[in-house]
């Protein structure tokens, strides 16, 4: 049984059929990488796992159980999944260690003192000992979408999602990001990115899938993927992102 | 000195120039004009009196103990009622409708009714019940119609507040695991409330002002007083007194909020 099963997922947003059946196997401890041009509904299947948007049809399993059922309380899910997004979304009132602490103090009525230990160590772990005091607009990008990172592993979550978590970063800040994600992968952590970082996906990914209006038209290893796509959009598109 | 600075420094000085000249036009018009008109010394008589302001000044900062007084009372009732009303015009769950309606109906009733009118009815209406001291004080009922208007005004400046917040806070809160509730009072409305202070600071300044209008049902505020004098010395000057009274709080608590502005959008840029 796989850790995350998407069977069918359709996601309309009025006339527009945003995601069109999709069916997804993640594997625990695998990093899934969704690719392909803007609009191909690769942040939107994201927000369908997460359940912050609601889907028209299909099954989302994790561990075996459908999270997607109409009137299941999605904070149950939630908390086993952690999301991270493109433009960071911290809490600009909070300083990075509230911003991490906040969600278990909250959801798991945990205090400060029995968190802090636990959090802390993130923080070391991701080489931000020295800016948990610090509000995120004292932050470098890099940073802020790390302590993004830190956020949502303070959950102690089982699956993570990355929206083009690198795509409001300047280029030279977005190698410590995906370093993080390197270490997380190395954890055994269970992965699903929507990314355009096409060296990063061939080289870490345990599969690439290429999303086209909505739908996964071809999945393979990165071999596969780069090496020899069977379907002429996955050429179109690689040759045009890898130009 | 480069060509540049020179010209620069020419500029400044012929700016500064202008400025003052034409300052000192308009000083000059005010004073050689106005007393040039034919009513001029009954109005400095009437209005600009210096015994009668003297003489008149100290009862009128007493009267104004009673406006801070009631200003003080209301202020944080009118913060509290317009968060609830907010929250409840915000609500989302079909079990709270209602409840959004009465939000609606309430900010629609006591912002489309003039201030004077909500303050007479509820001032004259309810204490009309008969009902035993101290209930039937216009102090109370003249204070609860300010507290109903402004709160109808500050639930929207709150509203506006809310949505003020982008809407990625709220999924990055969801996302955590996070309640609605958790979401709203955590998340989204210490920024909204942070985002709304400078608005919110110019409805006190208009409520200290407004809480004269409860003269007109009863209790001896400055306004009040300053119309008592006015009856006994037949000389407006005491209500020139009143404004001055008013000007020394509101000025300062203008610019306050106007400096609060300022900060926030230069933050926003």
């Amino acid at each position: 049984m796989a850790k995350l099963e998407l069977r069918n997922v359709v996601k309309q947003f009025g006339d527009v059929t945003v995601c069109n059946g999709v069916n997804l196997d993640v594997e625990e401890g695998q990093m899934i990488c969704l690719i392909g041009a803007s609009g191909a509904g690769k942040s939107t299947l994201l927000r369908c796992i997460n359940l912050l948007e609601h889907i028209e049809d299909g099954e989302i399993f994790l561990d075996g159980e459908d999270i997607a059922i109409p009137g299941l309380d999605p904070q149950a899910a939630r908390k086993k999944i952690g999301m991270v997004f493109q433009n960071f979304n911290l809490f600009p009132h909070m300083t990075a260690l509230e911003n991490a602490m906040l969600a278990p103090r909250r959801v798991y009525r945990k205090s400060r003192l029995d968190l802090e230990g636990d959090v802390r160590s993130l923080f070391t772990r991701f080489g931000l000992a020295d800016r948990m005091k610090n509000y995120p607009d004292q932050l470098s990008g890099g940073q802020q979408q790390r302590v993004a990172i830190i956020r949502a592993l303070a959950m102690r979550p089982e699956v993570m999602l990355f929206d083009e978590i690198t795509s409001a970063l300047d280029p030279q800040l977005v190698g410590e990001v995906l370093d993080v994600l390197l270490q997380l992968k190395n954890q055994g952590m269970t992965m699903v990115l929507a990314t355009h970082e096409m060296q990063f996906a061939r080289q870490a990914a345990d599969k690439i899938c290429f999303l086209k209006d909505g739908k996964i038209i071809e999945e393979g290893t990165p071999d596969q993927i780069f090496g020899a796509p069977k379907h002429f959009a996955t050429k179109e598109f690689l040759a045009r992102a890898l130009k | 000195m480069t060509r540049r600075e020179l010209f620069e420094q020419r500029q400044k000085r012929r700016s500064i120039l202008i400025a003052a000249t034409s300052t000192l036009l308009v000083l000059v018009a005010v004073v050689v004009f106005i007393p040039m008109t034919p009513g001029w010394e009954k109005v400095q008589k009437s209005f600009f009196n210096l015994a009668v302001l003297t003489k008149t000044l100290p009862k009128l900062i007493d009267a104004f103990q009673f406006n801070v007084m009631i200003f003080l009372w209301s202020a944080p009732l009118i913060a509290i009622l317009g968060l609830l009303v907010a929250l409840a015009r915000d609500a989302k769950s079909p079990a709270m409708f209602p409840l959004r309606i009465l939000g609606a109906a309430f900010t629609d009733v006591f912002r489309g009714v003039p201030v004077i009118l909500t303050v007479y009815l509820i001032g004259f209406g309810i204490p009309g019940l008969g009902l035993p001291r101290p209930w039937n004080s216009p102090y109370i009922w003249g204070s609860v119609a300010l507290i109903l208007t402004y709160s109808a005004y500050v639930a929207e400046i709150f509203r506006a507040g809310i949505d003020s917040v982008h809407p990625s806070q709220r999924s990055a809160a969801l996302s955590l695991g996070l309640s609605e509730r958790q979401v709203m009072w955590d998340v989204i409305l210490p920024q909204a409330v942070r985002n709304v202070v400078p608005s919110q600071m110019n409805m006190l300044i208009a409520l200290q002002k407004d809480v004269s209008l409860l003269s007109f049902i009863g209790p001896v505020e400055i306004f009040r007083q300053a119309g008592v004098f006015k009856s006994l010395l037949a000389n407006f000057t005491p209500y020139v007194g009143a404004a001055i009274i008013f000007l020394i709080v509101t000025v300062p608590a203008t610019r306050y909020a106007d400096y609060l502005l300022a900060r926030q959008s230069k933050e926003r840029s």
